[in-house]
Order: structure tokens, then C-alpha cells, then sequence
């Protein structure tokens, strides 16, 4: 192998190179870290993120971005908590669904068929989901009245066949999902617009409808995952889903998309998730404060942009783009 | 000339890239004040040739000389400095700074305190305006000029520095026929400062029109020099590619059908205006006009990308609306759009997944989409268009310009349209390829597709077109039969000189 091969190697596969290091350096520092039950646990905390991360890979492959669905999230479990006491789960369920993907198809119409700058409308939305559900909450902590009585629980925290029911929420949607994005007419159209727009639409294809379903496909990823964060807490505060929005399109660059859109799979972002995950759970065993994560998270993205730019160019640094 | 130093010279340089030699022992001189065509097709090692002379690459052998003196180039900075000067086929202009700005990016003069020393910026920017001769001046913004314009102000880069050889790539791809007779007259000026200039073109008219000798690359190999005046177009393609190439007019040689589409009185505001015309089953119909006639934009209406404000268009002697590109599709009128790389094709996806994309939602086995059935047409149609790919996993963006163009032909054809719209079938790409294309069109008319031909180069035009429609400014001034157009009546017609339709 020649110089620039190696070079060309160590940046295409730099971020799994960078993980192994991790990995052994953490199983070296703490023995408990490849323990079935912390494997499992890092899996199961990595769910909600998971399932949030799965909608989102399908707009950033679209060339968008989703910086809403920390908020978003927030939203849901606060108003499935909530209703839950007054309609009764059976119903709170698909209403909060409902509701959630009332948000996702406004922004998937600002930004599918208005055109507006998904950056913009993302952000805005962030700040108007947190003022949406504050004003729905009154700004209180949302709380079941029975925490013992309800089957709403098993979303959260029951197994099945001894795998706890949020992992096969997880690794059964990224399944459904994955095979949406790589097998169906739509998936390709998603890589399509997302690749080259203009020429997406030079082929017949309805461009602002693809957008506009990725993000009614995001905004039910999140309901799921709000879902799933109200029956696990059975409480939640309105600031549940603070900064996820982060950690998840971390989780998709770690995994190889590309934010300029046009590439990525579900596979590589449920890789990504598990590497974060991973990742995080390490620096809390190793003994390193909590908060030292939202540090490393940043690390992280900037790495994997970096390497993401460098496999793209051969080399990792060049003094023209 | 003989016996006079040459301003730049490349001997024996090699250059491998993994699995690849882009450049195999190639040598050739640049005298001073002559033009110096670089020739080859793409893919040849003309692009790999600037790079190294440019210091972006540096050569594994061989030894670059600048005047006497053997020179390594460091970097684009470092080249520039020992003046070679390169004008890229695409701009790389700040649009939002002046023109001074821009020419002096870098190295803009400064007074105390590190602040631009506007006035004598702008004292020198003009001094080198003023040499060519042009209508902007050196506060005016970039992002305001024309693109021929735009051009000027890189040359006027160039200028800036001592320049010894300066190269010229593509630099006509933009321009109108107004604009080229500047240009030409720059590079004029240059040659008569004694500079080197090296020009690479596709377009041999502008080579036989103004320059001295002719070095062709094949394959990465230098494959010799021509003088211009001793040589023709014959020899340098043979050259080039290796055979020799069909350029004649064709004859219509099938029966011609029914109308296929017919438009009339189509108006889109101030882009054109009262357009009639018809084009029939079996032939190929040629628009032909300067960039800006409204060619494009009716192609643009015809595709449902714009809403024409006036007049009709039927089809089959039915009256159709169209107002969306999937509209067009399902009542069979397809377009190869003019620019390949932005509209065309989504470079990132394959071959075969890019030829079937607007035909995905019909290909279904199930909810899935029927990947069997989508190789096999990417099998037929890379037979049928001679598409020269490894397989059709291979990404779009890595074939060459010519194979790219059959992709997107390919996946037109493959929705058996009525008509087919092909705008500039042949931009940018090599004269080998280009004659295929040609004769693919050609041949798709034979086999009664209804074609229209959309194309800025007459020899084109006049090579595949049945029927020319010769528009000006908005309107058709003429519609010629193959018998009745010469070349001096077709620049006539689209000068706005002649014709029935009058220039506003």
C-alpha cells in the first residue's frame, strides 16, 4: 500500500478505527464496560435517541435539516403523559401521535413546499415547540396519577422474549424504516432529491412531496420516541428532549451521511447511535463527570465531519476544497 | 521562430495516479507570442497537464522549464509568481466584491495600519481595464457583469502578474458570438506582448481560427504537434481518436409521419414570443440561435417548468396543459436538459438507479421497487447507446462527459417518449463522442421518434437537423428545410437580419 492509500484507508474508515481505540481503552480502564448487562443498557438508553435519529437520517438524506426534534419530543411525552389521566391511553396514544404529526407536516410544508431554509425553520421551530408545550403544560411537570395501574408502562420498561420493549422498538422500526429507504420507490426518490434536487425534478419527480414526507416521517419517529420516553418515566419534565436534537445528528454524521445530503443509510446511523451511545456510557465508567459528555458529543461531530471531508478528498487536509 | 526560447516547456513528464498513468511521458513547448492549442479528448491528460503545470500536482518524472530555467512549482501560488496563469472553464470569482477586489484578492494594496489603499487599488485596476478595452470599471460589482465580462476580470488577473504563458480552458463555453470576437482580440493583444498562450477547446473552428500550432494528447501520451495553416480538422481528429470521423450532412433516408406536437402562438412573457412551429414523427427538428434567443425556454415551457403566459400546444391535435415535469412525462415529452451535471443526473447515484429515476414509481414488484427489471433495462440501453461503464453499479459522476450525456439519453428513451427534447446534446463533450451522439439522434428519428435538437454550435444544427428554426430575440424568424439553409442565410436569420418576425 502506498502512502496516499493508507492515507485514504485511515480516513474512510477513521471513525471505526477511532471507536475500536475506544472501546479497548475503556474495556482496559473498567472491566465492567463489556458486561452483557451494560451492553444491554447502553442499547436500551440509546433507543429513544435511536428512534429519533431513524426519522432524521430520512430528511438529512433529503439535503434537510431536523434541529426541531429535541422539542418536539418534549412535546409528545408531555402531552401523551397528560392526556393519559384524561382520555385514558387508549386514545392519548394516537392523539398525541396525531398532534405530533400536525408539527411535522407544518414543517415539512415551510420547507418542502414553501422552500424555506430548513436551518432556519428548524431552529424556529425548536424554540416554538418549547413555547408550545409550555404554554400546554403551564410550564408544570406532567406526572400519571396511578404509576402502578396502567399498562402504558410496558412501552417504557417491559420485556419481551427478555429483550426490553424499547430495544425492539428501536431495532423493529430501524428494520421497517431500512428497508423503506433502500427497497421502495420512495427511498430512491429520497436519495434522489436529496443528491441533486434540480434533477430530481427534471426527472418527474415531486420533489416538495418527498421532503414534505420525510418530515412527517421524522415527526412520527419522534411521537415513537415520546412514546417511549412517557411510559418508561411515567413523568416527565417539559424540558425532556433538550439538546437531542444534537446528539442525534451526531449520531447520523458518526454513522457517514453526508449533511450536504444524498447519502446515508439507516444501517449506518443505528451504527452511529450505538457508537455514541457506547461512547458515553465509557467516559461515565471510566469516572468522568456527566456533563464532560455534552463536550466529547461536540468533539465527536467535528471528527466525523472532518474524516467525512478527508475520505472525500483523499487526504486529511488539502489547501484546496 | 525556430531558433527563439520557448516561454514554457514540459519534457517527458509522467504522472500515475493508483491504477491509473494520466500522463505518459508527455512533452511539449509554448513559444512566446504564439497560440498553442491543446487538443485531446476528455480523459486525455489536458486537465492532468494543467494541474501539474500549475503546481497542484507535481510530476513523478519529467522537468517543467520556464524559459531556460528547469522549475518546480510549489503550489498555484508559487505558479502564478513565475507567471503561468491559468483562466479556468469555470469562474472562481467572489461575486459580492468589485472588480479591483477581486484582480487583487490576496494582495490588495495596503496603508498604515493593515487598511486597503483604495486609491491606488483602484488607480491600477483601471490602468489594466483600460488594455482590455472593456465597458465595467474597477468599482463595479462582479456579481453584476455578464459572464463574458466575468471572464475579462480573470484575464485581468492574469495580467496583473508578468504572465509568460497564460492558459485559456474552454474559455468560449459561455459566450455569445459578440463576446468570442472580444475575447479573440485579448488574446491577440496578449500574443503581440509576446506572451505564450495555450488554448484548450473542443470546438475546432475557434482552433483553426486563431491558432499557430496544434499539440494533441490521447490516453495520457503526447501524440505529436501541427502547424495550423499545414493541417485540418481530418487530421487532428484522426489524432485525437485514433480514426477517422463522419462530419458530413445527413440525408433524410425514411419516411417522415404524423405531427407529433404542434405549438402555437406560445408566449412567456419577455422570454419569447408568438412561436409557432410542429414537429413530426421520424424527424429531427434543430432550433438554432444565440444564447438568450429563447430556445431553452421554450424547451423549459414544453417540460412544464414554466407556465407560457399565451398560446397553445397540442399534441397528437389534441390540446394539452402542462404544468409540471411529471405532467410532460405522462403525455410523453421527455428533456435532456442542457446542463448535464446540475440537471440532469444526480452524480452521487449509479448508473442504473440515475437511468431509471423517473420511471421508479412504475418499476414495482410489491411495494419494492423492482431492481431486476431496472438492471435489465440499464442492460439495454448500455448495449443500444454503446455506454462504456464497468457495470452498473458505477457511480454517474465518475464516467466521462460523453457517457454521462447517454446516461441521461438512455433514461429518456427508456420511457419511449413521443417526442424528444434534447437541449445542447453535445456541451462539453469530446468530438469523439460527439459524433455518436450525432448519430444516435439521427438514428432515433429514423426509428420515428419525433426529436427536437436544441444546439448553439451550426455545425451541429446543420448536421442533425431536418428542419432548422432559426430564432432572434424571443421570436422565430425562420423555419429552414435542410435544402433551403446555407450558413450565411441560418447567421442571417438568427442575427435578426432577415427573416418574416421582426426584432423589437
Amino acid at each position: 500500500m502506498s502512502k496516499q492509500e493508507i492515507g485514504s484507508f485511515l480516513a474512510k474508515q477513521g471513525i471505526l478505527i477511532a471507536f475500536a481505540v475506544f472501546m479497548i481503552g475503556f474495556t482496559l480502564a473498567n472491566s465492567r464496560f463489556l458486561d452483557p448487562d451494560n451492553v444491554m443498557g447502553v442499547i436500551r438508553s440509546s433507543a429513544i435517541l435511536g428512534v429519533m435519529a431513524l426519522g432524521v437520517t430520512f430528511v438529512v438524506i433529503s439535503g434537510n435539516l431536523d434541529l426541531s426534534v429535541g422539542s418536539m419530543m418534549s412535546f409528545s411525552t408531555i402531552v401523551v403523559l397528560d392526556l393519559h389521566d384524561k382520555i385514558g391511553p387508549a386514545l392519548a396514544i394516537p392523539a398525541m401521535f396525531a398532534m405530533t404529526l400536525c408539527l411535522g407536516a407544518f414543517i415539512g410544508f415551510l420547507v418542502g413546499y414553501l422552500k424555506l431554509n430548513s436551518l432556519i425553520v428548524t431552529l424556529g421551530m425548536l424554540s416554538a415547540i418549547h413555547g408550545l408545550t409550555l404554554t400546554y403544560s403551564g410550564g408544570q411537570n406532567m406526572d400519571i396519577a396511578d404509576k402502578e395501574g396502567t399498562w402504558f408502562s410496558v412501552f417504557g420498561q417491559g420485556d419481551a422474549l427478555g429483550i426490553p420493549v424499547p430495544i425492539l422498538i428501536f431495532l423493529g422500526l430501524a428494520a421497517f424504516l431500512g428497508i423503506m429507504l433502500s427497497k421502495t420507490p420512495f427511498g430512491r426518490k429520497v436519495y434522489a432529491v436529496g443528491g441533486n434536487g434540480t434533477a430530481a425534478t427534471f426527472s418527474g419527480i415531486r420533489r416538495a412531496r418527498v421532503v414534505f414526507m420525510c418530515y412527517l416521517m421524522s415527526s412520527f419517529c419522534v411521537a415513537t420516541a415520546g412514546l417511549i420516553q412517557a411510559s418508561r418515566s411515567l413523568g416527565s419534565q417539559n424540558t425532556v428532549g433538550q439538546g437531542l436534537e444534537l446528539e442525534v445528528l451526531a449520531a447520523i454524521i458518526l454513522g457517514g451521511a453526508s449533511l450536504l445530503g444524498g447519502s446515508g443509510t439507516i444501517f449506518k446511523t443505528v451504527i452511529g447511535v450505538l457508537i455514541l451511545g457506547f461512547i458515553q456510557n465509557g467516559l461515565l465508567l471510566v469516572g468522568l463527570q456527566f456533563y464532560v459528555q455534552y463536550v466529547v458529543t461536540w468533539v465527536i461531530i467535528i471528527l466525523a465531519v472532518w474524516l467525512d471531508i478527508a475520505a472525500k478528498r483523499g487526504r486529511l487536509w488539502s489547501p484546496i476544497a | 521562430m525556430t531558433d527563439q526560447q520557448p516561454a514554457l516547456r514540459l519534457e517527458g513528464i509522467v504522472k500515475t495516479f493508483p491504477g491509473v498513468r494520466a500522463l505518459d511521458n508527455v512533452s511539449f513547448a509554448v513559444m512566446p507570442g504564439e497560440v498553442h492549442a491543446l487538443m485531446g479528448e476528455n480523459g486525455a491528460g489536458k486537465s492532468t497537464s494543467m494541474k501539474v503545470l500549475g503546481g497542484i500536482y507535481q510530476p513523478d518524472e519529467g522537468t517543467i522549464y520556464v524559459g531556460e530555467k528547469p522549475t518546480v512549482m510549489h503550489s498555484p501560488l508559487d505558479a502564478k509568481a513565475k507567471g503561468i496563469v491559468f483562466i479556468h472553464q469555470e469562474l472562481s470569482l467572489a461575486e459580492e466584491l468589485s472588480v479591483a477586489e477581486n484582480i487583487y484578492l490576496g494582495e490588495l494594496p495596503k496603508k498604515r495600519f493593515g487598511l486597503v489603499d483604495w486609491d491606488t487599488l483602484y488607480a491600477r485596476t483601471d490602468k489594466i481595464l483600460e488594455k482590455l478595452k472593456v465597458s465595467f470599471n474597477a468599482k463595479t460589482r462582479v456579481g453584476d457583469l455578464s459572464i463574458a465580462n466575468q471572464q475579462m476580470v480573470e484575464i485581468a488577473r492574469a495580467l496583473t502578474v508578468d504572465a509568460k504563458a497564460v492558459f485559456f480552458d474552454e474559455p468560449t463555453a459561455s459566450l455569445t458570438d459578440a463576446e468570442k470576437v472580444v475575447l479573440f482580440e485579448v488574446i491577440a493583444d496578449l500574443q503581440k506582448q509576446g506572451v505564450g498562450i495555450v488554448y484548450i477547446s473542443h470546438r475546432m473552428e475557434e482552433i483553426f481560427k486563431i491558432t499557430d500550432r496544434i499539440s494533441v494528447l490521447r490516453d495520457g501520451q503526447y501524440r505529436g504537434t501541427l502547424n495550423t495553416r499545414e493541417t485540418n480538422e481530418e487530421e487532428v481528429t484522426q489524432l485525437m481518436i485514433g480514426r477517422k470521423l463522419d462530419l458530413s450532412r445527413s440525408a433524410l433516408t425514411h419516411e417522415v409521419g404524423d405531427v407529433a406536437l404542434e405549438v402555437r402562438g406560445l408566449s412567456c412573457g419577455d422570454l419569447y414570443r408568438d412561436v409557432d412551429f410542429e414537429v413530426r414523427r421520424g424527424e429531427v427538428l434543430g432550433f438554432y440561435g444565440l444564447v438568450g434567443a429563447g430556445r431553452t425556454e421554450i424547451a423549459e415551457t414544453l417540460f412544464g417548468l414554466r407556465d407560457p403566459s399565451a398560446g397553445k400546444i397540442l399534441m397528437d391535435g389534441q390540446e394539452v396543459r402542462i404544468h409540471s415535469p411529471a405532467d410532460a412525462i405522462a403525455r410523453g415529452i421527455s428533456l435532456v436538459p442542457e446542463d448535464r451535471k446540475g440537471q440532469g443526473l444526480v452524480l452521487g447515484m449509479n448508473c442504473r438507479d440515475n437511468m431509471t429515476l423517473p420511471q421508479v414509481d412504475d418499476l414495482k414488484a410489491g411495494p419494492f421497487v423492482a431492481e431486476g427489471a431496472e438492471v435489465s433495462i440499464f442492460d439495454q440501453y448500455r448495449d443500444k447507446l454503446d455506454i462504456r461503464t464497468p457495470g452498473w453499479k458505477q457511480t454517474v459522476g465518475n464516467l466521462s462527459g460523453g457517457n454521462q450525456q447517454k446516461i441521461v439519453i438512455g433514461k429518456w428513451l427508456s420511457m419511449h417518449p413521443s417526442v424528444l427534447i434534447v437541449d445542447e446534446p453535445t456541451r462539453g463533450i469530446d468530438v469523439g463522442s460527439k459524433s455518436e451522439i450525432h448519430n444516435l439522434l439521427r438514428e432515433l428519428a429514423s426509428q420515428g421518434y419525433a426529436v427536437i435538437v436544441i444546439s448553439s454550435e451550426m455545425p451541429e444544427v446543420l448536421h442533425v437537423a431536418d428542419r432548422i428554426v432559426a430564432m432572434f430575440n424571443g421570436r422565430v424568424m425562420r423555419t429552414f428545410t435542410s435544402e433551403e439553409v446555407t450558413e450565411d442565410n441560418l447567421i442571417q436569420a438568427i442575427s435578426g437580419l432577415s427573416g418574416d418576425g421582426q426584432a423589437a
